[in-house]
């Protein structure tokens, strides 16, 4: 494993307050030294890398005179730490391919910029590295907008570099022009424009520094033709100015003790995890608080992993499509715990009626969060790992001083509400194969040891309901922005970044048709993903909802052939096991519930090219349990039209 | 309507003005009035957001405006301990009978006139927002043919500044 210099920021810290019971951030334009802090940690931090990393960061961090802006932009790269790109080339990026062509920095040559942004999304959440793309101007650089887009909502560390028209062009309307930095100020942490080649260096290591510590999220840097080809002079590691940036990581103990004093007087307490968890690589510290604690946990879609499935104090996911006692539990708690979690709308439900009873104590790096959706009646600003670890030992002081709270009551509640209301599903009537088995199979024959990528949809929700997760960062998939096409992208990603991890990208037939052609890509770099397509023929979540509130019309969701008459064609269009075949991937396909294991196991035991199982279900699965749009959690349907009994007088 | 005053010191680096507009734009904040110019710092620029603050709560807007790379600090002015101006030009219509009445208001006001021509006066007044509308209610009468009217500029009182010593306490970044 290497580390990157921004990772060990991300880790250390910049600008950390210098006293702990420093709540407001002062952004003193003075303060520098915390920045040349980070700066000489970053480039200390190389020392610790694996060899041949090292050599190579050491070796571009050797200051040199009269290169070119487009080779200090590569050096850079490498001096920075980056293994692999994901990118294509184009007129305006041009000059800095060709010094890419001789250096150790990897480029993946994809199909789509979209399928190079989600790759990158997809290495960083698998590695806990940056991810890092390249596009040319124009349509290069805006198709990257969707998964800077869905980065940002995912907090999702990933740099892009974009080549932008020479600078006397820019503003003319210019062949392959587009103001990316302006189209892509909503959907960035932060991007550049780099208007003088001898800035190449710093704006590159700001850009990787600011992706990755704090909330992490996308950066975009865009460099003009005629930038990247003016002579510079190229020295490492360069002084980062970001004088209004200084993310506060370490929480305030006050606030933190009284955190602690809430917990310990919790009758019905919950830990609610989110994405924030994993970020900070916090589930041991979050292992050793439930362990203290006692209280039930619960993973969002985006922590699903952070907590094994397998604890008994794992309650599942809350949420839209979370389990009946996850949503239950948070409805009726008096005390959560929110842990690197933003109160999303399809978590809470109708916001007003969201936990009525509960006090909450919001622990999150990005003060914004805090009190945007839901108050909070303890609010701590810092990093998740630093955050929970305080927590333990604050709530350890409780426990000496006598106040340890008693569970068993609620445990007896949730345990009731777990035995009456498992997650499952039925079995199509029309005899299809049901869309539920075939993940849950895969989930139990991949292990806990793959990682999963899913589109969005249905298979997403089934996905993240049906497969057991165990361990950190062997989940993946498109949160809050819900891109379809996410999963084959982001999986080859997370196959390059851990190449000796199974790597399955769970998709529907949808999501498919959107990014399937970087499996090309995937063959031919010898990136050997495996991709279950969950083919019910429709866009099946629209669907669903067409058939629970727009009366059955299905407008526009089928995808499959169909005869005048309704019934299916024999034509399947597209055939996903040719249209494999045609990518240069092993196309296999299974129909019935008696093959679902065999070609399973044919897909693992296939490692030198890419695989796609065309999985045929039926169409009418539905996902369940359900809280309809805007209604209260209270309202949840545990399956269609079967709404649960909670014994209100027990809680 | 709530009405907050925001001092923002900035990166003086080009697009910021787009970031913040954007941002108020995008997160449904309401702005009253904005103003941007250079300060004592050419590092620095210094924005002054008047904000609505009903629909958003002003903690709110502030923490996202926080997040901006390129905004070094906000300090919010209460009105009590802040000189806030505005500056406004106004081309009234003023035909010699009805001159000496535009010109005895542009005294009581204390506003200037900075051009005269036979049908019409030109005036430069400054003033709290409040007294550059009673400004303007007085002269409506008289027919006003076009005005300009700048943002709120505004700085606390007192020998405290947002930067170098003694500095003004930032807006909480957490609540």
């Amino acid at each position: 494993m290497t580390t990157t210099p921004s990772e060990h920021a991300a880790r250390t810290g910049p600008g950390e307050p210098d006293s702990r019971d420093r709540v407001s951030q002062d952004r003193d334009s003075q303060d520098r030294d915390s920045q040349d802090r980070a700066t000489r940690e970053a480039a200390a931090s190389l020392t610790g890398v694996e060899t041949t990393a090292r050599s190579i960061a050491e070796a571009a961090a050797e200051p040199v005179t009269g290169i070119t802006g487009a080779q200090s932009l590569v050096r850079s790269l490498e001096a920075v730490g980056v293994e692999v790109i994901f990118g294509i080339p184009g007129g305006a990026i041009l000059p800095a391919y060709d010094p890419l062509f001789d250096s150790a920095v990897r480029h993946v040559l994809v199909r789509h910029e979209q399928g190079a942004g989600h790759a990158a999304t997809g290495y960083a959440q698998a590695t806990g590295k940056v991810g890092v793309c390249m596009a040319t101007s124009g349509p290069g650089a805006t198709n990257l907008v969707t998964p800077l887009a869905d980065a940002h909502m995912d907090s999702v560390p990933i740099v892009a570099i974009t080549g932008q028209v020479p600078s006397a062009a820019i503003g003319t309307d210019a062949f392959q022009e587009a103001d990316i930095r302006g189209i892509t100020m909503p959907v960035t942490k932060h991007n550049f424009l780099v208007t003088d080649a001898a800035e190449i260096p710093q704006r590159i290591a700001e850009a990787f520094h600011l992706a990755s510590t704090g909330r992490p999220g996308p950066v975009l840097v865009d460099i003009p033709k005629d930038v990247l080809q003016a002579t510079t002079d190229f020295a490492w590691p360069p002084r980062l100015d970001l004088p209004g940036y200084k993310p506060t990581t370490r929480p305030h103990g006050k606030q933190v003790r009284e955190a602690a004093a809430l917990i310990a007087g919790a009758r019905r307490p919950v830990l609610y995890v989110g994405g924030g968890v994993l970020k900070a690589a916090a589930t041991e510290e979050l292992a050793a608080l439930a362990a203290l604690t006692g209280a039930p946990v619960i993973t969002t879609l985006m922590a699903r992993g952070a907590f094994p499935d397998s604890h008994p104090q794992n309650l599942g996911m809350p949420g839209m499509h979370g389990n009946v006692t996850a949503v239950t539990a948070l409805q009726k708690s008096d005390v959560i715990v929110a842990l690197g979690a933003r109160f999303d709308d399809r978590v809470t439900g109708n916001l007003a009626s969201f936990a009525p009873h509960a006090q909450v104590v919001h622990a999150d790096i990005d003060p914004a969060e805090i009190g945007k959706n839901r108050k909070a009646d303890v609010p701590i600003v810092g990093d998740a790992k630093e955050t929970i670890a305080q927590l333990t030992e604050a709530l350890r002081a409780e426990h000496e001083a006598g106040r340890t709270p008693d569970l068993a009551a609620w445990w007896t509640q949730l345990d009731d509400w777990r035995a009456r209301y498992p997650l499952g599903y039925d079995w199509p009537e029309d005899g299809s194969l049901s869309p539920q088995y075939v993940i849950e199979r895969l989930g139990a024959i991949a292990g806990p040891d793959a990682i999963y990528a899913a589109g969005v949809g249905q298979h997403q929700m089934w996905a993240a309901q049906f497969v057991k997760y165990e361990k950190p960062g062997t989940w993946l998939n498109s949160g809050g922005l819900g891109t379809m096409g996410y999963a084959v992208p982001a999986a080859m990603g997370a196959k390059y970044g851990r190449p000796d991890t199974t790597v399955w990208a769970i998709d529907g037939d949808g999501c498919f048709q959107m990014t399937n052609q970087e499996l090309a890509t995937c063959a031919m770099e010898g990136i050997p993903v495996k991709i279950a397509v969950i083919n019910n023929g429709n866009l099946g979540m629209v669907r669903q909802w067409q058939t629970l509130f727009y009366e059955g019309r299905y407008s526009n969701t089928r995808l499959h052939a169909r005869n005048a008459d309704g019934t299916p064609k024999a034509v399947r269009i597209p055939d996903f096991v040719l249209l494999a075949e045609a990518l240069g991937c092993v196309g296999l396909r299974c129909e019935s519930k008696d093959d679902v294991d065999a070609v399973i196991e044919k897909a693992m035991a296939i490692n030198d090219a890419p695989v796609v199982i065309d999985f045929v279900v039926g169409h009418d699965a539905q996902v369940w349990p359900m809280v309809a749009a805007g209604a209260s959690n209270d309202d949840i349907l545990a399956a269609r039209d079967v709404r649960p009994v909670f014994g209100e007088g027990q809680v | 309507m709530s009405r907050h005053t925001l001092s923002v010191l900035v990166e003086n680096k080009s697009g910021v003005l787009a970031r913040v507009a954007a941002l108020f734009s995008r997160r449904g904040f309401n702005i009253e009035s904005l103003a941007v110019g250079p300060t004592e710092n050419p590092d620095l620029s210094r924005m002054t957001i008047v904000v609505d603050a009903d629909t958003q709560p002003l903690e709110q807007i502030t923490k996202q405006l926080n997040k901006l790379i390129e905004i070094i600090k906000i300090v919010e002015l209460d009105s009590a301990a802040a000189v806030q101006r505005e500056l406004l030009l106004v081309k009234v219509r003023a035909p010699m009978a009805e001159r000496t009445q535009v010109l005895q208001t542009a005294e009581l006001f204390r506003a200037r006139v900075v051009d005269v021509n036979p049908d019409t006066v030109t005036l430069e007044a400054t003033g709290t927002p409040d007294k550059l509308q009673a400004l303007l209610a007085v002269l409506a009468p008289l027919g006003i043919k076009e005005m300009a009217q700048s943002g709120t500029v505004a700085l606390g009182r007192g020998p405290r500044s947002m930067s170098g010593a003694g500095t003004l306490r930032p807006v909480e970044r957490s609540a």
